[in-house]
């Protein structure tokens, strides 16, 4: 019963504090989300183009793949919490007043952009050789094929990857309150120390989370859906017959032509 | 000779240590229709993947129309606009519908807009007998309607030569009829092209040309009477007794 009460207390006392730290969680996560997956776009595709056969391009494209690769293993190759404390007092030892959201949405895209860049390169190197020959032979460049034909194709294959990478920032975006960003876990952090109601405000915590996710995971599998385009296609009647009668042209015999 | 269309010198070309062609030339003038057969291995589609520029000669020239695609800094992709290719493996793209496969090129290649290139993609949808499946996308499709869509894709870049790489290969029997009556069709029509093929009974009635290649050798040339009627060599009535005898 104490239990309840508590929780109801909780609620009616700082309901609306949590409501806007679980808004906050998801804007950050949603955004960082966004920009991660376009750095990662970029990264990505930079990552999986050829290297030019030779000469001064070559030798600049594995430059800055080395530093696009220094990038992403260091970004996943440390934990973001330290990556906030390092980027956030990093902008302030060097003199400059970023704004918490600023170095929280900073901080949360280069992750993910770190993350969706390999899962991108990946997703291009699994389209098969084919697409990238019959889009060459009709004289596409390499930029045409990959916007029109390839990364389309990547990108449907990564969503479920990109919806991971979203349910992953709504829980992981908790340690950005090491910079004192008001996320849901702040807000606990912040109730529990004036009320000491460590084990209900858990719980709720713990609901909300889990109903973003919950929910999140919904929303993500519908985008699927909707991405694999419709299951049916409608026959188009044209008022030519040779559509119909095509399967049954005959070989004209062949003239001399030498 | 002057106004061929394409003309390969010397083509050679060696992946690694492997020898895969050797010394293969051959002219193209208009409207020739060319058939390349040859067993498995000999170097059918490296030639052809060659011409296009795929895969990059390791030495010989290959001239279209007075220019040397084989120059360095030639603007492969312009060229490979006028020069279209149909896969043994279809290679629409899969994210497309029909129509789109057959737009994509000419409004982003050749620049069209949208209306003139919806009128082209129509005529030649309508010409293979796919112009009611233009909302389908690739993977509702059976072989040879693939196929089918792949040539228009091909067709409405108006190319000068059609490259074929054994376009009915990877087909079931009873689809491989629909695709080569199309190319009949085209052949008919005064279309350049080049067809690497098995089907040997094609070969024989529509082209006007037949390179038999052995081991990346030329190892006979001639038009599909002396090379179906009379061979010169060993090596191709041995390969055409094989081929006749199934
Ligand atoms: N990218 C490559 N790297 C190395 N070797 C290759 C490559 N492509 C082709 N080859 C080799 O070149 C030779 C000729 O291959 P090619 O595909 O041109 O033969 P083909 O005449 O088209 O045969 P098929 O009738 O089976 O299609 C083969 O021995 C093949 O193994
Ligand atoms: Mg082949």
């Amino acid at each position: 019963m104490k239990f309840i009460n508590d929780i109801l207390k909780i609620i009616t006392e700082y309901g609306s504090s949590y409501l806007t730290g679980a808004g906050n969680t998801l804007l950050l996560a949603l955004i960082g989300t966004v920009i991660g997956c376009i750095i990662g776009f970029a990264v990505g595709t930079v990552q999986a183009t050829p290297l030019p056969e030779k000469g001064g391009k070559r030798v600049l494209m594995r430059i800055v793949r080395g530093i696009l690769r220094g990038y992403v293993e260091i970004f996943r190759g440390t934990p973001m919490i330290v990556q906030a404390v390092f980027i956030h007092y990093g902008m302030f030892y060097m003199g400059l007043k970023p704004a918490i959201w600023f170095s929280g949405i900073l901080v949360v895209s280069i992750n993910t952009g770190a993350y969706m860049a390999e899962t991108v390169r990946g997703g291009i190197m699994s389209i098969d050789q084919g697409q990238f020959e019959g889009a060459k032979a009709i004289g596409m460049t390499h930029n045409q094929t990959m916007i029109n034909v390839i990364l389309p194709q990547a990108l449907r294959n990564i969503i479920p990857q990109i919806g991971n990478n979203f349910i992953i920032n709504v829980k992981d975006t908790a340690v950005m309150s090491i910079i004192a960003f008001m996320d849901l876990f702040s807000i606990h952090k912040s109730v529990v120390g004036s009320n000491y109601l460590y084990f209900p405000s858990a719980v709720l915590t713990m609901a909300i989370y889990l109903t973003m996710t919950l929910v999140s995971s919904v929303l993500l599998r519908w985008w699927e859906d909707k991405m694999a385009g419709d299951a049916n296609y409608d026959i188009v009647n044209t008022k030519d017959t040779l559509a119909q009668t095509s399967g049954l042209y005959r070989a004209k015999k062949k003239e001399a032509k030498r | 000779m002057s106004h061929s269309v394409l003309e390969v010198k010397n083509l050679s070309k060696t992946f690694g240590t492997h020898l895969v062609l050797q010394d293969v030339s051959l002219t193209v003038n208009p409207g020739d229709v060319t058939s390349i057969i040859g067993s498995s291995g000999s170097g059918k589609s490296t030639f052809l993947r060659c011409i296009n520029l795929l895969e990059t000669p390791t030495s010989g020239q290959i001239i279209f129309h007075g220019d040397e695609v084989t120059a360095p800094g030639f603007d492969a992709p312009s060229y490979r606009a006028k020069v279209g290719m149909v896969f043994q493996s279809f290679n629409l793209f899969n994210n497309m519908t029909v129509l789109d496969n057959c737009l994509v090129g000419q409004t982003k290649v050749l620049k069209k807009d949208k209306k003139d290139a919806q009128d082209m993609a129509m005529m030649y949808l309508e010409r293979v007998g796919m112009a009611p499946y233009i909302n389908a996308r690739p993977s509702q499709l059976s072989g040879g309607q693939k196929q089918r869509v792949a040539i228009a894709r091909a067709l409405a870049m108006e190319p000068e030569i059609l490259l074929f790489d054994e376009p009915t290969s990877a087909l079931d029997p009873e689809m491989v009829g629909e695709v080569l009556d199309v190319m009949h069709d085209l052949a008919g029509s005064g279309m350049t092209m080049l067809v690497v093929t098995h089907e040997m009974a094609f070969a024989r009635d529509v082209s006007n040309h037949v390179v038999f290649l052995s081991d990346g050798l030329v190892c006979e040339e001639g038009s599909a009477e002396e090379i179906f009627g009379n061979p010169q060599q060993e090596r191709t009535r041995e390969f055409l007794a094989r081929y006749m005898a199934r």
